[in-house]
């Protein structure tokens, strides 16, 4: 079968050229071909997505239809659907079956969507490369010897793999963007609060925000149209209209103004992605946008801040996993404390130590105003970079990552280098603005490169806008790696 | 700010995490590493900016506090590890 888009195959769906089952069946059969090399999925709920598949099809029979009719999608592993698993490939949540669907996941089901499976991660989203998976590290689709990026890694080498359609991803320090340029696909992270994170399970709560994961922005913008908007179960999603997001796809970008942050262009970035991304700017310049330079000038601060920021509040979050309510319990204690303290050791892998531990350092008595209150006042600084830079112009681009996905193995013995990998995407989510990553070349060795949109709150529209007309007049998204 | 400060077994105690000698050794080299690139923020003159806790302007949302069956069927006491009846089992506490 042609390797569909969510839009192509939902046309596809509608008009008879195949029926939901028969796309469904040779989704699992791709899955079944490839995924022992590029291991995207922790576990696949076939006897769920054949029910849903059989579903669709008898209402497309009726001539009902809904935006994701009949769609294949992927999820990543901890976002919660309805009895079955969420791992967050964590050896602490190994056996968790969810009680109650996620809100997004709620939405997916309601317009049709079949849902194949979840994906693999970083154990609770930590990492950017998908080694700290309890289970098994996902490999990336165009060079097997590469990470696909994390932590969303697993989501993005499903859609890269053609695994799946689209999937969803979650974001709190890069986890869509970056996966998604080292794959070759399109990410989307929203603004804070556009998308409610009711099911989610919870890193660093001020930051994390779900996502598209998909082969074109206008499938993004498909899927944002699902997914977005206000819940009343998530009191941090925020009460403002979600606009149709595929009415804007077309709108002419003339005129735009591109900021182009001085910053995210200095020593250390890798020459191929320089390349590539310069070229993708000159290339909005054809096409009428106008580019402006700016400053952010605290991005240098970016990663100590968030990673004071997002380990107090993981440190926080993650002590809820004790072996009492639900998860794992170790076998081998006496008493109450020792159940905790040897279920955490066993249930836990390194990095999420390393994160919990940092974070509960920045909290204790006598260091929390010298960490985590400077943390917190340096993000107003980033926050107020953006704030100025977003008064010259309506989008900003620039690189995702320093370099293309790097091997496994190179990173994974020195945590602070694998933190500074994300000195690009970081800011974003300290800010709280939508950002995404779209495939805009490859290297010398031949592995993809993503271009980073940024904008301003509660404007993926324009994010969407600028990314579909890129992709309408360029072909560094329609490349697929041979497997 | 001083990195030389970071006492893991005190913190690891803190965190309920219970570390081997080896992880108290390197997560002890890595933390020096992390909290000396930590201590950039040191350079920046944060005496008057108001600390930012949350990107969003919201303020406090509140609901009608109504009691809602959500499950009814006991679902989330059988995810414990150990339960009884209508309670969780946990090890000796005293």
């Amino acid at each position: 079968m042609h390797q569909p888009t969510i839009t192509q195959a939902h046309h596809h769906l509608l008009e008879k050229k195949y029926s939901a089952v028969e796309l469904l069946d040779a989704v699992y059969k791709r899955i079944d071909a490839v995924d022992g090399q590029v291991q995207a999925y922790v576990h696949l709920t076939r006897d769920i997505a054949r029910q849903q598949a059989e579903e669709a099809d008898r209402k497309l029979a009726a001539g009902e239809d809904a935006p994701l009719l009949g769609v294949p999608i992927a999820i990543k592993d901890l976002i919660c659907m309805k009895d079955t698993r969420t791992t967050c490939a964590s050896h602490i949540l190994e056996n968790f079956v969810s009680p109650y669907d996620a809100t997004v996941v709620k939405r997916l089901k309601e317009a049709g969507a079949v849902l194949i499976g979840k994906t693999n991660m970083d154990e609770f989203a930590m990492g950017s490369s998908n080694e700290n998976s309890y289970f098994h590290p996902t490999k990336n689709p165009w060079n097997l010897n590469h990470v696909p990026g994390g932590s969303s890694g697993g989501s993005g080498a499903a859609v890269a793999a053609n695994e799946c359609m689209g999937a969803l991803g979650s974001d709190t320090g890069g986890s869509i963007r970056q996966p998604a340029a080292f794959c070759g696909v399109t990410g989307l992270k929203p603004t804070y609060g556009r998308v409610s994170r009711f099911g989610l399970v919870a890193f660093a709560s001020s930051f994390d925000q779900i996502g598209p994961m998909t082969k074109t922005a206008e499938d993004a913008a498909v899927l944002m149209n699902v997914i977005g908007g206000h819940d009343p179960m998530d009191s941090t999603s925020a009460d403002i209209e979600l606009p149709d997001f595929t009415a804007t796809l077309s709108n002419d970008i003339k005129g735009l103004r591109i900021g182009i942050p001085k910053e995210y262009f200095a020593e250390g970035l890798n020459a191929d992605v320089e390349k590539a991304v310069q070229e993708a700017i000159r290339h909005l310049e054809s096409m009428g946008m106008q580019t402006v330079e700016v400053s952010l000038p605290h991005t240098e601060y970016a990663v100590a801040t968030y990673y004071i920021l997002a380990c107090a509040e993981a440190s926080a979050n993650l002590s809820r996993y004790d072996g009492v309510k639900y998860g794992y319990r170790s076998k081998h204690s006496d008493n109450l404390l020792d159940m905790y303290t040897n279920t955490r050791e066993e249930g836990f892998g390194e990095e999420v130590k390393r994160r919990i531990l940092l974070g509960t350092f920045v909290l204790s008595s006598g260091y929390y105003d010298a960490y985590y209150l400077k943390g917190q006042k340096a993000r107003t600084l980033i926050k107020q970079d953006f704030e100025e830079a977003f008064k010259k112009c309506d989008v900003m681009a620039g690189p995702i990552a320093p370099a293309t996905a790097f091997k496994l193995g190179e990173k994974l013995d020195d945590p602070l280098q694998m933190y500074l990998s994300d000195i690009f995407t970081i800011s974003a989510n300290l800010a709280g603005i939508p950002a995404m990553s779209i495939p805009c070349g490859q290297s010398s060795d031949n592995l993809p490169i993503g271009l980073q949109l940024m904008g301003k709150h509660f404007d993926e529209a324009t994010l969407l806008n600028v990314a579909h007309q890129y992709q309408t007049t360029t072909d560094h998204h329609l490349k697929h790696p041979e497997l | 700010m001083s990195s030389n400060s970071f006492d893991i077994e005190k913190i690891a105690r803190l965190a309920r995490l219970k570390l081997t000698a080896e992880e108290q050794t390197r997560l002890g080299q890595q933390f020096t590493g992390i909290l000396e690139h930590i201590d950039q923020l040191n350079q920046l003159d944060t005496e008057s900016v108001e600390p930012t806790s949350h990107v969003l302007p919201l303020q406090n949302v509140f609901r009608e506090d109504e009691a809602k069956q959500i499950f009814s069927d006991g679902k989330f006491l059988l995810l414990a590890p150990r339960q009884d009846k209508d309670h969780y089992e946990v090890p000796q506490i005293i």
